[in-house]
């Protein structure tokens, strides 16, 4: 049996520890509530958009512009978001596995985040591009995901750009999700980063009128979507960390909570038989003296 | 009850207005466009302006600065980054937007960042100079 002091030290440590990710959940609840909150306000903007473009380009068959060029899939680019900070679950090691699933040669990676980016450099895989994006992301962080994405597909070097993110679903549970970006037709047919129950929407088969022309809108629209996609998915992954991590810390200090009281059981127990095997002593001595 | 077209605002932030007007008032690109219901389908870049909704007696009034408007039957869904309702205009936050964008500005910025950065300067002096105009 260990001694009471041995175990009266590991009751301190684990103290410690419960503190820690006691103070980390804390931290991690306030910041889940405003990133749960940006994810859940940006969907219906992500899903009117996706709407919009797809009716658009419906009524405009014979419409053509590069980013919704279709081709046959050679070499395909993932966008794998994931966090920069571990200690948020399985959140990151569920979409490596999947990240893992892609065919080594012919897919390429753009990592935002830095565990994906490490992720992607151990396994030695494709590694295109590196972005950071704050804990608040913004629209300058997405748009520079989004041209890099826009650029590797207009010059051909891959027919498809898919992300790879854990969609925020509630605070319990994020899936791994991969959607296709672009050649933007794909985004509608699958619904797009919001799916707010409407999905793409019930697309309308009418003939629009365009103001000022059809190319001036879709080149409008085209452009600022794109940006607000990633934007959206974005917010996603950082609602699902602040959510992973909250559960995560919540469970350690659960746990760490349940450690120290099975602990404090066994210490009082060595304790108590110490003081029984003294006073056993104490009453056998007495009992020689007499 | 005559018909009534259904108005939405949607900005990233989320919904800022959602209501059954009788007729609605766009900024277009190219010039005001007024929208009954029953019109007939049609997609439009928005300019800077004011998207005036009017229902029955009463008018709402949302500022905008850029975006697009898609009008099908009895809806009109508007997308945009700026919309400010005007019921709810905030003089001291128009005022800092400004000064914020202002700020940036001076910073070295890409095409888009900049572009986005002045569109966002021109939505709070919108703002501004409609909490400064006298009242009719």
């Amino acid at each position: 049996m260990p001694s009471t002091r041995n175990i009266r030290r590991r009751i301190r440590s684990v103290k410690n520890t419960a503190q820690i990710t006691k103070a980390m959940q804390t931290v991690a609840a306030s910041k889940m509530r405003k990133a749960q909150d940006a994810a859940v306000n940006g969907r219906p903007f992500a899903d009117r958009a996706i709407r919009i473009l797809a009716n658009a380009a419906r009524s405009l068959e014979d419409y053509e512009h590069p980013l919704l060029e279709e081709r046959e899939v050679r070499r395909r680019a993932v966008i794998l978001i994931t966090t920069d900070k571990g200690l948020c679950g399985g959140l990151n090691a569920y979409l490596m596995r999947e990240a893992a699933k892609y065919d080594r040669e012919s897919t390429v990676f753009i990592a935002a985040g830095r565990k994906g980016a490490q992720f992607l450099a151990r396994t030695r895989r494709n590694l295109a591009a590196e972005f950071s994006f704050a804990d608040v992301p913004t629209f300058s962080d997405a748009m520079t995901i989004a041209n890099a994405a826009k650029r590797i597909f207009t010059e051909r070097e891959v027919d498809r750009v898919e992300v790879l993110y854990p969609k925020f679903i509630n605070t319990l549970t994020q899936q791994p999700k991969a959607q296709v970006l672009l050649p933007m037709e794909c985004l509608w047919e699958e619904g797009g980063a919001g799916q707010d129950g409407e999905k793409g929407g019930n697309p309308t088969e009418v003939d629009y009128l365009f103001e000022p022309g059809a190319s001036e809108v879709m080149n409008g629209l085209l452009r600022w979507f794109l940006d607000f996609q990633i934007l959206q998915l974005m917010l996603e992954t950082k609602a699902s960390e602040h959510s992973a991590r909250m559960v995560a810390m919540k469970n350690a200090t659960e746990n760490a909570d349940q450690l120290i009281k099975d602990l404090t059981l066994t210490y009082n127990k060595i304790r108590q038989a110490g003081i029984t095997t003294e006073l056993l002593d104490i009453s056998v001595a007495q009992l020689a003296i007499s | 009850m005559a018909a009534t077209l259904k108005l939405e605002i949607v900005t990233p932030e989320g919904q800022v207005y959602a209501r059954d007007v009788d007729m609605v008032c766009l900024p277009g690109a190219d010039g005001e466009l007024g929208i009954f219901p029953h019109h007939a389908p049609l997609m439009t870049l928005l300019g800077e302006g004011e998207i005036i909704a009017r229902r029955g007696p009463e008018e709402d009034r949302i500022l905008v600065t850029r975006g697009c408007a898609d009008v099908t039957g009895n809806a009109v869904s508007v997308l945009t980054v700026f919309a400010t309702d005007e019921a709810y205009l905030d003089e001291v936050k128009a005022e800092e937007a400004r000064q914020r964008a202002e700020a940036r500005l001076k910073e070295k910025l890409s095409p888009e960042e900049t572009s986005l950065v002045q569109a966002s300067l021109a939505h709070s002096l919108a703002q501004l100079k409609i909490k400064r105009r006298p009242r009719l």
